[in-house]
């Protein structure tokens, strides 16, 4: 089974990433599913307690804001590391729509990002499958203070000096 | 100066262990070309034609007499003895051997320098006026906020990996901008309400490159407490909905344009609501703080300066320089004084590390161990008293940096061209020398008056050809180098974007086609136009005739 970084912890993974074309029917197990499939198939869905939905780059997480108490995951996926909108897109969904399960950063996540994703409300890592895991986790404390506000700490700096 | 903290410190010590990390899985093979790419670009690492290149950070311009030194130590230690000041008050070093980098940023941050940020698609360095604080008629410093907006924009989790980079300038000073705002893709103007209150008028979507364009004021008064979250706004709209499908058109200048102004504002106006009164927002005690660093040096009581004027009065190269290379100064007796890089046959803005250790021991005995590196690549003493000046000129004239040409004609602004820059399409300093040769005299420089020439090596445009009152930029002609001429570009308060003159012309020509122009304008002018006041007045129709005109 692939792993996970959630919580600061390496951890078994076992959701299923759906693939954003997919048409039918869902497999019984835990699923994270795209937007558009779970846009047309939301009340099917919404009774399972175990669909997640993922986010592509270009999709705002506003259109699910309604869906959040329900979802025990959102995915947002980074078809390349220098596409950096689903930093902001997790940042909105923990700060404007307050939501509180996981957040996953899928694609291409890779060590040197995961401070930053971290600080925007990330909570879980799929790490590249080409990459040391174990490695990727010391990303998470390259640094021991920020300037700024971030979801791991709301309070600036100079609020706290 | 700003002072680093226990705080300050340790981040730009961990960012030194982080890329030392990252620099070693890239020669273990465990990061490949494009992932380190990315990393080295966010502290300032660049692969140029020739060789790395690293580009550190002056924030806002300010470098005190150490940093001086250890960037000359460095530049002898794993460089060729020299560094570049660029057009946005950063240097660089052209020749380091990307192993040596680590080390040279760990000896950086020994002096509270550093390389983040100062390249990628990330926020870059503030900029601001070279004459921050000692100029007479400015709203209020501006360093102070300069400050706030690189302690925020340091690290800035959600903002590393924007569209496209992204530059903000601040300006104090109501008469002049010499820090070109209305060219970023944030311009902040310093301005004070009706209640005396500080706040910026907020200006987006400047920028040169492919598509130059003036910035669009969406805020006519944000109150300094609003500052971050504000900037916060603009950037997260611009992070979610500018364009990442085609570098050219990805700044934010093209989404302001695409939205309109009035659009674009809204949507920031949306966004700020929700975080314009969070723990983000700044606090007075905060602003206090930081502005605490930038008091004022100890001042001397000045009331008369009798051998400056004895001294002026009897030696006319002195006074030439003095009315061309100093500033008024907003205390008595003192002096802003301007040494300029520009000598000919010395690339724009490259000074010699014994060259740099002169300057260091020039601040430290005339300007309180203080200088600043101006956007038109010069370096500023700010605080020279008066009857200091003669010393300090003679000094600086074995040195080259006395030469009396601030803001004349061969006072040019040059980026690095093709002779160090990968993405050039032909070279630019080969230029600039001609330029300089054909106008070496003094005196008619003087006669000719401020004209701004600017040279890039290519469309992106670092030597900001667009707001030169002549703009000379390199472009490819089926793999031989050309030269197009644009005239009437403004970089200050009336910023104007300059037009293209005709078809462009051989490296050769160049200093023949400046003269034509010059001369149009000295046939044309009345007794107080400036060459961009003629320019504006007269149109290019007898520009464009004079230089395209059949030979006899
Ligand atoms: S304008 Fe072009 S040639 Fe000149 S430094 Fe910039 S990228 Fe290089």
């Amino acid at each position: 089974m692939p792993k996970l970084i959630k919580d600061h912890q390496i951890i078994e993974d076992n959701w299923l990433i759906i693939d954003a074309d997919f048409e039918g029917d869902l497999p019984e197990q835990n699923a994270i599913v795209p937007l558009n499939y779970w846009t047309q198939n939301r009340e099917s869905l919404a009774s399972r307690k175990n669909v997640g939905v993922w986010l592509d780059s270009h999709e705002e997480p506003a259109p699910l804001s309604a869906d959040l108490k329900s979802l025990p995951v959102v995915a947002i996926n980074f078809p390349k590391f220098a596409d950096g909108r689903g930093y902001s897109y997790a940042r909105l969904l923990r700060e404007r729509f307050n939501y509180d399960g996981e957040i996953r950063a899928i694609g291409d996540v890779l060590q040197d990002q995961l401070f930053y994703m971290k600080r925007c409300g990330f909570n879980a890592f799929s790490i590249r499958a080409d990459r040391d895991i174990e490695q990727a986790l010391n990303g998470l404390s390259d640094f021991s203070n920020s300037y700024q506000a971030g979801c791991d700490n709301p309070i600036p700096q100079f609020r706290r000096r | 100066m700003y002072k680093y903290d226990d705080y300050d410190r340790n981040l730009v010590l961990e960012r030194v262990k982080q890329f030392r990390g990252q620099t070693d899985r890239f020669f273990s093979g465990e990061l490949a070309e494009d992932e380190y790419l990315a990393l080295r670009l966010q502290n300032g690492l660049y692969v140029q034609r020739l060789a790395p290149m690293l580009r550190v950070a002056i924030p806002y311009g300010m470098l005190s007499s150490v940093q001086l030194r250890r960037l000359a130590d460095l530049s002898r230690t794993y460089d060729k003895g020299y560094v570049h000041f660029t057009t946005r008050q950063n240097v660089q070093f052209n020749w380091p051997e990307i192993k040596d980098v680590p080390d040279m940023l760990q000896s950086l941050s020994e002096v509270e320098m550093h390389a983040i940020q100062t390249s990628g698609n990330c926020i870059r360095n503030t900029t601001t006026d070279q004459f921050a604080g000692v100029i007479n008629d400015e709203i209020i410093d501006p360093r102070p906020y300069c400050e706030l907006i690189r302690q925020w924009s340091t690290f800035h989790p959600e903002f590393a990996y924007l569209p496209r980079k992204f530059k903000i300038a601040v300006n104090a000073c109501p008469t002049e901008d010499r820090a070109a705002i209305k060219v970023h893709d944030i311009g902040l103007e310093i301005i004070k309400n009706e209640q005396g209150e500080t706040g910026f008028r907020v200006f987006v979507g400047g920028g040169l490159g492919r598509t130059p364009l003036l910035g669009s004021a969406i805020n006519e008064f944000l109150a300094e407490q609003d500052l971050l979250t504000y900037l916060e706004a603009v950037i997260r709209v611009y992070n979610q909905h500018g364009r990442r499908d085609n570098k050219y058109k990805a700044r934010i200048k093209i989404l302001v344009k695409a939205l309109t102004p009035e659009v674009f504002a809204q949507k920031v106006e949306d966004e700020w609501q929700h975080i314009k009164e969070s723990p983000a927002k700044l606090t007075n005690e905060e602003i206090d703080r930081v502005k605490g660093f930038f008091d004022a040096p100890d001042y001397k009581t000045i009331s008369s300066t009798p051998s400056f004027e004895e001294q002026k009065a009897s030696n006319k190269a002195f006074a030439n320089w003095v009315n061309r290379n100093t500033n008024h100064h907003k205390v008595q007796g003192y002096s802003i004084v301007t040494l300029t890089l520009k000598k000919t046959g010395v690339p724009p803005g490259d000074v010699s590390d014994d060259k740099l250790e002169l300057i260091a021991d020039l601040a430290d005995q005339y300007s309180f161990g203080e200088v600043r590196v101006a956007h038109d690549q010069n370096i500023v003493l700010a605080n020279v008293k008066q009857d200091d000046l003669f010393d300090v000129w003679k000094k600086a004239q074995p040195a080259g940096f006395a030469t009396p040409n601030l803001n004349m004609l061969t006072d040019i602004i040059c980026c690095p061209g093709g002779d160090f820059c990968a993405l050039a399409n032909a070279k630019s300093i080969p230029i600039a020398e001609q330029i300089q040769t054909r106008f070496d005299n003094l005196d008619y420089l003087y006669d000719l008056g401020e004209i701004e020439l600017n040279i890039s090596g290519c469309m992106n445009a670092c030597g900001h050809h667009h707001i030169g009152n002549i703009g000379i930029l390199g472009v490819d002609k089926k793999g031989l180098e050309f030269y197009q001429v644009s005239l009437g570009g403004c970089s200050g308060k009336d910023a104007s974007v300059g037009k293209i003159l005709g078809p462009s012309f051989a490296r050769e020509q160049m200093a023949d086609i400046i003269e034509k122009i010059i001369n149009v304008y000295v046939e044309n002018r009345t007794d107080e136009e400036l060459f961009l006041d003629t320019y504006r007045r007269i149109g290019m129709t007898p520009f464009k005739e004079r230089v395209y005109a059949k030979a006899h």
